[in-house]
């Protein structure tokens, strides 16, 4: 890209004006650039509509007076302190959320990258039919979903009273408000996100490149690792981004198959500003959040070393 | 081989897009970092109270040309509207006044939250009735929120109200409000299950409930009942006492004593059998009972919490006209048993009981829809709360529960 780019116009004007190349600039070129800065605008627009004013609000929001209140209004005091004491009092359902997160995550890797494999490598005509299937959950709503994993999980369901007949849960057993329900829903919400990465990347590997391994010495095993695992990187490096960062901050999953005491951060946040009218700690809570997950995805972005992702 | 030339390849190729993009990336890092230390500088500005004058706010009532009415409910709280002889369809049948009518209230807060920014500056919310409890009703009334009433245009509502629901401190004459529906906050318990559960205390401390219980998320609800445990009065207390009551509970929830705190949703739950008894509302558990008979409400020793949903005309509605007309349809005792007959709550018009022998005999009698005197005597209600109090007792509150 970058190459072509930069001998296109000197071609050109090789062309055109053969006599005299030097004192004529390359027009197209720079019409070119501009016309390239022109057609980001939308982009830049929608960014500042939506992601910078936003987040200057919200950074605003999280620096008020936390003595305000909506009768009398928020006064701007730079109160740096609402971080500090948000932290105090939530960084329990904070860790417990990155937690949550990343046992989803590690999940959803597990189970999607066996079925994104499967796909891509043994479904044959069934492929498409497959993808569609792993789609077609979105056709019902995400609460109706979630909401019908309450009725599975019930206590005096088909699950659990098999799960009590081969002991593996006591007579008094339960799933639903526990950690077990609330990864499982985390898990099955976002596999789909898992799943689509995945099999892009599979899908575009080279068949010949395992064939080549095979052809030297390498068992299935070595193959996988040396070729299709590298090869799929992408896939998992954006999958396992889909994944975390919205089970992270999700609250839905964590509220209807959980009890208070799997309580995660986006529930805390919910609450700070739909009942307790909280805002400056709802804010503070929220531009934590953020800075957390996007040290985190830097970090693992760069250790990964996957660079089609930036 | 093949390791080799991809390896070199790519050294050649991509060295220079690489560089390139480590510095957009760069950049990026850069402005970012740029732009949030840049708002530490640039000027914020604070956010003005949502406090307005209601008068000034008022909408433009073009009643009399739009036969129209827009009704914001919470669910299943309305005959089915449907029928051709429903309480809704005769409504409009006798005055040509068409109701778009929506459950979409499903807690005070969230609604709330839905309506603040238009509310707060004045702007209409595009409905002309909306149902909210009371201590949320008396909040808006004291932002200014809410449009005045004519009283000239409710002559049943004021004949009618039940003596409990008069006089009430934040709105004594029904210039702002006409209660809708009311009810008392008890205990639920499936007989099929468990023995009968009196009180709260055994309800938070019995070991067979241990974990099969729910409590709700409406602070007053649950705070008034863990205040009149810990010895207090839920109508008038201090904020040490608060804090017992506020403990015990935090105990009860460490304990694993309770499943969950909910809305309505405790219904299915019980019945689904995930619990087993639970903090209920009168109302739901009578519908309830029409399909399993094992589930029964119990006044706690420590008293019933009584409440009311009342409809309000928020600033900017342009139908207040016709919402009275609403109004006052719902206080005849003929309508206002027809209703009660179906939601179950208590009824708050008099002179309805008396209809209701016509309409199903079994209810009349009923406490829990018109309300002995033994009844409310066992009522409590929640001290009204200022807004640094709500903000601070909310949010101590949903720390506990988990929102």
């Amino acid at each position: 890209m970058t190459s072509t780019a930069g001998v296109a116009p000197l071609a050109e004007t090789d062309v055109t004006q053969p006599s005299a190349p030097d004192d004529v600039p390359p027009p197209s070129g720079r019409k070119r650039g501009r016309i390239g800065y022109l057609l980001l605008l939308p982009g830049l627009a929608w960014l500042a509509v939506f992601f910078v004013v936003p987040f200057y609000s919200l950074l605003a929001t999280s620096l008020f007076d936390p003595s305000g209140s909506d009768t009398r209004g928020y006064d701007m005091t730079y109160h740096v302190a609402n971080y500090w004491n948000v932290l105090q009092d939530y960084w329990q359902p904070l860790l417990r959320s990155l937690w949550y997160g990343a046992l989803a995550t590690a999940f959803c890797l597990v189970l999607g990258y066996v079925l994104a494999y499967a796909i891509a490598f043994k479904a044959g005509r069934w492929k498409n039919l497959m993808l569609v299937l792993v789609i077609a959950p979105f056709f019902t709503s995400f609460l109706v979903r979630t909401l019908s994993w309450k009725l599975i999980l019930a206590d005096d369901g088909f699950v659990v009273n098999t799960l009590q007949f081969l002991h593996v849960l006591g007579d008094d057993g339960r799933l639903l408000a526990t950690p077990v329900a609330v990864v499982a829903g985390l898990t099955y919400n976002f596999l789909p996100f898992m799943v689509l990465p995945l099999f892009a990347s599979l899908d575009k590997i080279d068949g010949r490149l395992i064939e080549a391994a095979s052809d030297l010495y390498a068992n299935p095993v070595v193959g996988f690792f040396k070729v299709t695992w590298p090869l799929s990187l992408p896939g998992v490096v954006s999958g396992t981004l889909l994944t975390f960062i919205p089970s992270v901050g999700d609250y839905i999953n964590a509220q209807l198959l959980g009890s208070p005491n799997q309580r995660m951060v986006g529930s805390v946040i919910q609450s700070l500003f739909t009942d307790a009218n909280d805002y400056p700690a709802a804010g503070a809570l929220s531009v934590i959040l953020m800075a957390i997950i996007v040290a985190m995805v830097l970090v693992y972005v760069r250790r990964a070393g996957t660079e089609e992702l930036l | 081989m093949v390791t080799v030339a991809t390896g070199d390849s790519r050294r050649v190729q991509h060295g220079p897009s690489t560089t390139r993009r480590a510095l957009l990336r760069g950049g990026g890092a850069a402005a970012f970092v740029g732009v949030s230390a840049a708002a530490l500088k640039l000027p914020f500005f604070g956010v003005e109270g949502a406090r307005v004058e209601a008068a000034s706010c008022v909408g433009t009532d073009v009643s009399a040309s739009q036969k129209e009415l827009v009704i914001s409910n919470w669910p299943a709280y309305i005959d089915p509207r449907r029928k051709k002889t429903s309480t809704s369809a005769v409504f409009t049948a006798q005055t040509g006044i068409t109701v778009d009518y929506t459950d979409d209230v499903n807690d005070n807060a969230e609604f709330y939250a839905k309506v603040k920014n238009q509310l707060g500056s004045c702007q209409p919310v595009g409905r002309d009735i909306m149902v909210l409890t009371d201590w949320m009703a008396a909040r808006m009334i004291d932002l200014g929120w809410i449009q005045e009433l004519d009283l000239a245009e409710i002559p049943d509502v004021t004949a009618n109200v039940i003596e409990p629901l008069r006089g009430l401190s934040w709105d004594p004459d029904f210039r702002h409000h006409v209660p809708w529906q009311t009810g008392l906050t008890g205990i639920a318990y499936n007989a099929d299950a468990v023995g009968e559960v009196g009180s709260f205390e055994e309800l938070l401390t019995r070991a067979d409930l241990k974990g099969r219980i729910s409590l709700l998320t409406e602070m007053r609800d649950t705070m008034g009942f863990m205040l009149k445990l810990t010895g207090a009065d839920p109508a008038e207390f201090t904020d040490d006492q608060w804090g017992t009551a506020l403990d015990e509970l935090r105990k009860v929830v460490a304990a694993g004593q309770v499943r969950a705190f909910t809305g309505n949703e405790y219904i299915q739950d019980l019945a689904a059998g995930n619990i087993v008894a639970c903090e209920a509302w009168s109302g739901d558990v009578i519908q309830a009972q029409f399909d399993n008979p094992a589930i029964k409400f119990v006044t706690p020793e420590e008293g019933l919490m009584l409440w009311s949903d009342n409809m309000l005309v928020p600033n900017g509605a342009t139908h207040q006209a016709n919402a009275e007309a609403w109004m006052n349809y719902y206080y005849d005792p003929v309508v206002a048993a027809k209703l009660a007959a179906w939601v179950n709550y208590i009824c708050p018009v008099q002179g309805a009981q008396a209809e209701m022998e016509k309409i199903d005999p079994s209810l009349v009698d009923n406490p829990l829809i018109f309300p002995d005197d033994a009844t409310l005597a066992a009522t409590m209600s929640f001290m009204p709360l200022d807004e640094e109090q709500i903000t601070r007792y909310e949010g101590a509150f949903a720390d506990v529960t988990g929102g």
